[in-house]
Formats: C-alpha cells, sequence, structure tokens
C-alpha cells in the first residue's frame, strides 16, 4: 500500500517535471525562432554595406573624347566618354579579342561612364593624362568579391564567364579590386541594376507616408480618446463606437489597402502610388491603436487630479485640458510611436494603392510617387539576380534598426517622463 | 494658392484671437468684472473666425467642380451630344489643362479647356474674397458682441465639445468607407458571377479572364468556371489551420510558463524577446519564409523522397505560426495571471501539484479568454497577407497536402490588384469581393473573440 502511494506520488513528481519542461522549451524554441531569423538576416545582409570597386586606369584622350584644344565647362559636359570608357576596359586584356572586349566591358557597372566622367569634371586637368579611376563592379562580381557567388558551377550556369573570372583573380591579385563602405546604398534610387540600387526613394517615401500618417491619426485619435473618456455618456451609441474601435484595431491590412484604393483613389482622385495616399491609408490603420493608447494612459491618470482641478472651480473642460490630457501625454505619445512603426512596417495596404511602382527618382513631397522600405524589400526579394538578396537583407536591417530604435524611444517617453501613481 | 489662403485665415484667427483677448483686458481695466478669462474671449472670437472659413472651403470643395462642369457643358448641351460624350469632353479638356493629356487635341478640347482654365481661376479669386470677406464681417459682428456680461466660456466649451464628438466618429467613418468601398463592387460582381458559383465553384483561374474591351457587352458565359472561390477559402483556413498548429502549443505553453513557473527576471527578459516575434514587419517573415524555410524544407524533403514545393503551404503556415506566437502567449499569460490566487491556493490546499493544478483548475478557468485569443490569432492568420504572397504559392490549388503550394485570399486580392486596374472589370471586382469575404469572416471572428474576453474579464474583477 505505501509503496503504491510512492510510486503514485513518484509519477506526479515526473509529470510535473515534464510539464514543467514542454513549457521551458515552448519559449526555447520561440527565442530560438527569433535567435535564427536576425542571425540568418544579418548573415547575408552585412555584405551590401561593402561595395567592391575596379581600379581602371583611364587615358583621358581628348581626341577620343571629341575635345578641342581648352574645353569649357560645357563642352566637359556634353564630351563623348564612352570611346575612352570601353578602351579603359578593353586595355585591361591587350589580347581580347571582340566578343572578349564587351564581356570586359560588362565586368562594371552600367553607368561606369559617368563615373568617368565625374572623375574629368571634379579635375578638368586631366586631360590628356592617365589615371586609375574607381569603377563599380557589376553585381555579380561584386557577388564574387564577397564570396557569395558559387564559382564552381559549370559555365553555362552562371552569368560570370571564365574570362570575366580570370581577368577579375588578376586584377585582385595586383590588389586592384577594393572593398568599400558601401554609400551609395543610402544616397541612390531604386535600380534595375543590383549595385546601384539603394533605398534612398523609398526610405523617403517611407517618412513622408509616416509623417501624413501621424498628422492625421494623431490629433484625431486623441481628440477621440479625449471625448470618449472624458466626456462621453454611456450609451449604446458610445458602446458602439467602442466596439468600432475594437473591431477595427483587428481588421487586416489589406482590408484598408481595398479602402484606399476604393474611396481614395477612384472615388477621391487622390495621385496613385504617392506616400499622401498611403499615408492617408496607414492612419485610418494606427487610428485605433492610438486611441486605445490614448484611452488607456487618460484612464490611469487618478480621479484625484480631475476633482481637485473641479474643486478650485474649473470647468469640465478646464480640467481636462489642463490637467488630465498634460498628464497623459508621455502615455499617449509613446503608444502613437508604436502605432507608427506598426504602419511603418506595412506593406499590403501600400501594394493595393500602387506603391509598388518602380521609381528610380528621389521624392521630393509627399505628392511624388515613392515607394516605401517594406514594399522596397517586396520589390526586391520577388527580382530573380542575386545581387538583390543581399539588398534585401541590408534593407531589413535598416528597417528593423529603425523599429527598434522608435520603440526604445517609446519605453524612454513612458519610463522617464510618466508619473507614477501609487 | 490654397496653402497660401490656409496660412493667411490660420494667421487671421490668431490676430482674432489676440484682439479678443486685448478686448477682455481692456474692460478689465474699467474694474468691470469679466464672466470668463480673458483667453476665453480670444477663442471666441478665433472660433467665428475658423467656422465661416470651414463652411465656405467645404462648400467651395462641393459644389466648384460641378459648376464648373455644367458651364463648360452648357455650350454644348444642345446639340445632340450624349452623356458620356459630354463626360469624356470635360475629362479630356480638364487632363489638357493640367498638361496630362496624351490624346490628339482638337481646337474643339482646347476651347473647353481654356474655359475650364478661366472658370477655375474666377473660382479660385471670388472664394479667396468670399472666404476673407466672411471672416472679417463674423469676426467684425463677434468683436462687437462681446462685452462685460457676455458668455463666452460656455460657447468655446460647447465648440471644443462638438469637436471632439466628431473627432470621436472617425473610427464609425473607417468602418462604413471600408464597408462602402467593398459593397458596390461587390454587388457588381455578383450581377455578372452568380454568387452559388462563386461561393461553390471549384475551379479559380482569374488570369483566364482577361481585361475586357469596354465597349464589348459583357457576356456572363465567359466567366463561367473562373471565379469558384472554393479553392481559395480553403487555402486560405488550410494555411491558418497549419499557422495555429505551429502557434497554439509554442504560444499556450510558452504564456503558461511565463504566467505560473518562471522567476520575475526570466518573465523580465523573455516575455520582451518574445513579442519582439511581433513586432517584426511581415514582409520580412515573407522574405524568411521565401528565401530559407522554403528552400530547407524542399531539400529536406527530397532527401527524405518526397516532393515539396518550394513554395509550399508548409513554409509559408509554419512561418506564419511562428509570427502568431506572441499574440497567444502574451494574452494567454494575461489571462492566466488574471485567474485569482484563491483558486490556486484552494488547489495546492487539497496537495495537487502546480501542473495539476494548472491543468484542473487555472486552464478550465481561464479557457474562455485563452480561447479568445486563439481566435484573434486565428483572424490574424486569415487576413495576413504577404507572408503567403511571398511564400505561398499564386495558384489556387484545391488540396490538403501541406507540402503542394496553394493560395489565399489574401495572396489573390494581392495578385489581382497588383498594377493597373480596370474598374468595372470582373476580374478586379472580384477582388473586391474576396475583400468583403474577408473582411466579414474577421469581423465575426474579432466581434466573439473580444466578446469572449470581455465577458471572461468581468467575471474575475
Amino acid at each position: 500500500m505505501n509503496k503504491n502511494k510512492e510510486q503514485l506520488l513518484n509519477k506526479r513528481y515526473k509529470a510535473e517535471q515534464r510539464f514543467r519542461l514542454y513549457g521551458l522549451s515552448a519559449i526555447f524554441m520561440a527565442l530560438l525562432f527569433l535567435t535564427i531569423f536576425i542571425f540568418k538576416i544579418f548573415s547575408t545582409g552585412y555584405s551590401a554595406f561593402q561595395k567592391t570597386w575596379l581600379i581602371v586606369p583611364v587615358t583621358f584622350d581628348a581626341e577620343l573624347m571629341m575635345l578641342d584644344q581648352n574645353p569649357s565647362k560645357e563642352d566637359l559636359q556634353d564630351a563623348d566618354y564612352y570611346d575612352i570608357a570601353l578602351k579603359s576596359m578593353a586595355d585591361l586584356d591587350p589580347n581580347a579579342n571582340e566578343d572578349q572586349e564587351n564581356e570586359l566591358k560588362r565586368m562594371v557597372s552600367y553607368f561606369f561612364e559617368k563615373e568617368i566622367k565625374n572623375e574629368l569634371l571634379n579635375d578638368p586637368n586631366l586631360i590628356g593624362k592617365t589615371k586609375e579611376v574607381y569603377l563599380t563592379a557589376s553585381d555579380d562580381l561584386d557577388q564574387v568579391f564577397k564570396g557569395n557567388y558559387p564559382r564552381d558551377l559549370p559555365e553555362d550556369q552562371r552569368r560570370v564567364s571564365d574570362y570575366q573570372l580570370k581577368i577579375f583573380d588578376q586584377l585582385v591579385a595586383n590588389g586592384k579590386v577594393e572593398s568599400k563602405f558601401n554609400i551609395s546604398f543610402f544616397t541612390n534610387a531604386d535600380s534595375r541594376e543590383a549595385e546601384l540600387a539603394g533605398i534612398a526613394s523609398s526610405f523617403m517615401g517611407s517618412i513622408f507616408s509616416i509623417l501624413v500618417c501621424l498628422m492625421i491619426a494623431f490629433p484625431v485619435a486623441v481628440l477621440a480618446a479625449i471625448y470618449l473618456e472624458e466626456f462621453a455618456p454611456k450609451n449604446r451609441f458610445t458602446d458602439f463606437i467602442e466596439v468600432n474601435i475594437n473591431n477595427l484595431a483587428a481588421v487586416p491590412s489589406i482590408v484598408f489597402g481595398l479602402l484606399g484604393l476604393g474611396v481614395l483613389l477612384a472615388i477621391f482622385q487622390l495621385p496613385r502610388s504617392t506616400p499622401l495616399v498611403g499615408g492617408i491609408t496607414l492612419s485610418l490603420m494606427t487610428l485605433p491603436t492610438i486611441i486605445i493608447a490614448a484611452r488607456a494612459s487618460l484612464k490611469a491618470v487618478p480621479p484625484s487630479i480631475r476633482e481637485a482641478a473641479l474643486a478650485m472651480g474649473a470647468s469640465r473642460m478646464q480640467t481636462t485640458m489642463h490637467h488630465t490630457v498634460p498628464l497623459s501625454m508621455p502615455g499617449t505619445l509613446s503608444g502613437t510611436i508604436i502605432g507608427l512603426a506598426q504602419a511603418l512596417g506595412e506593406t499590403a495596404p501600400l501594394i493595393l494603392i500602387g506603391m509598388v511602382a518602380f521609381v528610380n527618382t528621389i521624392p521630393g513631397s509627399p505628392m511624388d510617387p515613392a515607394a516605401s522600405l517594406p514594399v522596397q524589400i517586396y520589390i526586391w526579394a520577388e527580382s530573380a539576380e542575386r545581387g538583390f538578396v543581399e539588398k534585401v537583407s541590408a534593407c531589413i536591417m535598416v528597417l528593423l534598426g529603425f523599429l527598434i530604435i522608435m520603440n526604445l524611444f517609446a519605453q524612454i517617453i513612458r519610463h522617464k517622463f510618466e508619473k507614477k501613481w501609487s | 494658392m490654397n496653402l497660401v489662403l490656409f496660412t493667411f485665415i490660420v494667421l487671421l484667427g490668431f490676430t482674432s484671437y489676440y484682439f479678443g483677448r486685448k478686448k477682455a483686458y481692456t474692460i478689465q481695466s474699467t474694474k468691470k468684472r469679466l464672466t470668463a478669462l480673458p483667453q476665453f474671449y480670444g477663442y471666441y472670437l478665433a472660433i467665428w473666425c475658423a467656422i465661416p472659413a470651414f463652411i465656405i472651403f467645404s462648400l467651395w470643395a462641393i459644389f466648384e467642380p460641378t459648376i464648373v462642369k455644367l458651364l463648360i457643358l452648357s455650350d454644348y448641351s444642345n446639340q445632340g451630344y450624349l452623356d458620356d460624350e459630354l463626360n469624356l469632353l470635360y475629362e479630356k479638356s480638364k487632363a489638357l489643362s493640367r498638361g496630362q493629356f496624351t490624346g490628339e487635341i482638337t481646337p474643339f478640347i482646347e476651347a473647353s479647356a481654356e474655359k475650364y482654365l478661366s472658370l477655375r481661376s474666377i473660382a479660385q479669386s471670388s472664394k479667396v474674397v468670399i472666404v476673407l470677406s466672411a471672416i472679417i464681417a463674423s469676426v467684425a459682428y463677434a468683436y462687437k458682441r462681446i462685452s462685460s456680461n457676455s458668455r463666452t466660456r460656455e460657447p468655446v466649451e460647447k465648440f471644443l465639445n462638438a469637436v471632439l464628438f466628431t473627432a470621436s466618429l472617425a473610427a464609425i467613418l473607417t468602418t462604413v468607407g471600408i464597408v462602402f468601398s467593398l459593397i458596390f463592387q461587390t454587388i457588381d460582381f455578383f450581377k455578372v458571377i452568380p454568387l452559388f458559383d462563386f461561393v461553390f465553384g471549384t475551379h479559380w483561374y482569374p488570369a483566364k479572364a482577361f481585361v475586357r474591351d469596354s465597349s464589348e457587352a459583357l457576356d456572363p458565359t465567359m466567366y463561367s468556371d473562373t471565379f469558384g472561390a472554393v479553392p481559395i477559402f480553403a487555402g486560405t483556413f488550410f494555411i491558418a489551420f497549419i499557422a495555429m498548429c505551429v502557434a497554439i502549443p509554442i504560444g499556450l505553453m510558452s504564456g503558461i510558463y511565463l504566467a505560473e513557473y518562471a522567476s520575475t527576471k526570466v518573465r523580465q527578459y523573455a516575455k520582451p524577446l518574445i513579442e519582439i516575434l511581433a513586432g517584426i514587419p511581415t514582409v520580412v517573415y515573407g522574405f524568411f519564409a521565401a528565401l530559407t524555410v522554403g528552400p530547407f524544407l524542399k531539400e529536406l524533403g527530397t532527401s527524405m523522397g518526397l516532393e515539396v514545393s518550394a513554395e509550399s503551404a508548409l513554409a509559408a503556415g509554419g512561418v506564419m505560426g511562428i509570427m502568431i506566437i506572441p499574440f497567444i502567449s502574451s494574452l494567454s499569460d494575461d489571462v492566466i495571471t488574471s485567474v485569482p490566487q484563491s483558486l490556486r491556493d484552494g488547489s495546492y490546499a487539497m496537495g495537487a501539484t502546480k501542473s495539476e493544478t494548472i491543468k484542473r483548475v487555472i486552464f478550465p478557468a481561464a479557457l474562455p479568454g485563452i480561447v479568445g485569443s486563439i481566435l484573434l490569432g486565428v483572424s490574424r492568420a486569415i487576413g495576413e497577407t504577404m507572408i503567403v504572397v511571398m511564400a505561398s504559392g499564386l495558384a489556387a490549388n484545391l488540396t490538403l497536402n501541406p507540402l503542394e503550394s496553394t493560395s489565399t485570399i489574401t495572396a489573390q486580392i494581392v495578385v489581382i490588384l497588383i498594377g493597373d486596374q480596370a474598374f468595372g472589370d470582373p476580374k478586379t471586382q472580384a477582388a473586391f469581393a474576396l475583400g468583403m469575404s474577408l473582411f466579414l469572416v474577421t469581423l465575426c471572428l474579432n466581434i466573439v473573440a473580444l466578446r469572449v474576453v470581455k465577458k471572461y474579464r468581468e467575471k474575475y474583477e
């Protein structure tokens, strides 16, 4: 009998331990996913912050550029750079035949001619002289240099030919290939060429959308929260508003995209693909989030504050505007930032209102067509070129960086400025 | 132009505030008692400045285009044109006057474009004149009216109250906007495609419904067997099911562990770390699923002799499940912590171990809340877009094999609406009909879930 009891007890204790282990492993799994995830993004993305340059001697031959003696600034602008650009690439291998010359040309980016032009414009004295110029390597060679390219594939499955690899290896051996910090990733707009594509246009698009979103959602949400929390009578209508808000917070984001498409674009005829429309759509999405946060922080202001103000003869409006609302602001602001961070990561509604259009200019106002960072991630992830894979990861790192900063900021506001009532 | 006018009106508002307050101070200096603080006199005048400006701006926005159109078309109204032709003419001249016209420019259109421009400029200048004179008149009137014993605080506060109330209608307006934007297209869609075919049809090939030439008559037989939504609904619920298979056990167990077992220190770090998973944008999950998980599963399957599609439902659903873990874990954590301590103490006093208490006492007590959190998770899984668009297939297969690719409501909406849309085409309308069904399904889930959670909260408060 006693032994039986002990066995039972042991069994129960074992069950207890097992249960505890399940819980622990669930948390472990969740954190493992997070780690794999972050690791994967960083390991594929970090290399995009470096860019490979080929150092090629360029002879600025006035004759080939069709320049006269003592050319003016305009002459330099209009001169023909294609021939010297082509020649300097072809000179990398004096024995190259015509096909090989073509291949040599394709070792650098599509805009190598422009890079040579800029070099001369910076220093007009170079005419007639030879200088080693940094040219952006093509995205495939960039990947080769970073070690991301499967060099051992058979040649017909590669976009880089054996010949290009041979010349490239020679350049590497001579120290004529250099890797530098990729500034153009932050200053260039999107491009079809992976080596030139940057996030500037989508970054500005995101900033504009978020600003529009903030300007609409914040005032409306705060006013609505004040009304619902401080003034609204308790009746069926305010209940209805409440149900609406709670439901809107859980409506799928793509439905807001359909709203933007069906109402903002089709009925109000607002310009397509612009951060203006994107921002309005996002503001409708963030509205409930901010209202809920603002109400919670209004609710957290103790009634004694209100009672004290009322006892001093302040009207209800004065009490609210002068005491309750300022005291609730830290909570409201941190809720707003969290809402904006959500909006910043939103993709689907922006795709529907046309912010996926290919934009190779940097938008100057919310009325110009633009993409946004998450949409840029989507666009690049859909393109097949290998060079875009690391770009996507790098873009994700930038986006995650922003989200982390925004969330930290929200935390700081909350902890630094929020009064603790006990 | 409008921006300059707007800035000017704002400046006028500040000036009227200043004058109102100044008048109050003057009254005060004559030793008369004011009925409100001086700034209320200022606010009062500023409101008298804002209201006429707002009314006139809205009237102009509503009526200007219609009136301009009427005036332009009145020239041609008696010459036997059809309404459609007149509308087209108007749109063309409008486009030309904005410099966006690409078609052939006839003198006819040019003349009406010129007229359009001149009418617009007349409208603009008359708006400026009317707005400014209305503001000055109303502010002057109000300025004269305010005196030591006029009431200013009450109207100002009433006005503020009205503004607050209007703001609170925004949520209702958004819901109305959603329904409004979906319903007309949906109704048009069901005029062409019978509801029965949509709900019970098993073939979904919207690509077959190429964009129709709008001059051709609509032939419903053209679309038979094109818009049967069963494969899509099935795919949606299937992927959501896979996601919940990942999310429920992990989310629930971590919620229980955090609420019942974890020390304060573990809780302090583990909880925010898990919640990071909820803050990662979905497009990032989509990229992860498409680039890492999909190929990994494919390789794994091949090594076991299974045929796995690179865009399998398993990859999309699995990654979606990871995304939903934090929703379930933090909601069930909240729910479990709000179970009263007395229930636990009672169970311990009877000799139950901790896990027995959780399984037999706390879990049943917290069940409604947990079910609510799971329903919210399901609603999120059904509405999730980017993961499916990037990692699952775009062709609608009717299959229950997680290793094959399927498609969902959200993915189809994106596929149909990406790029240019032709409103009035059944293909575009199909996207709105899908959106409508998505909205209705998630609405039901949300309302039920929110109600369950609310009921549960009230029970223990």
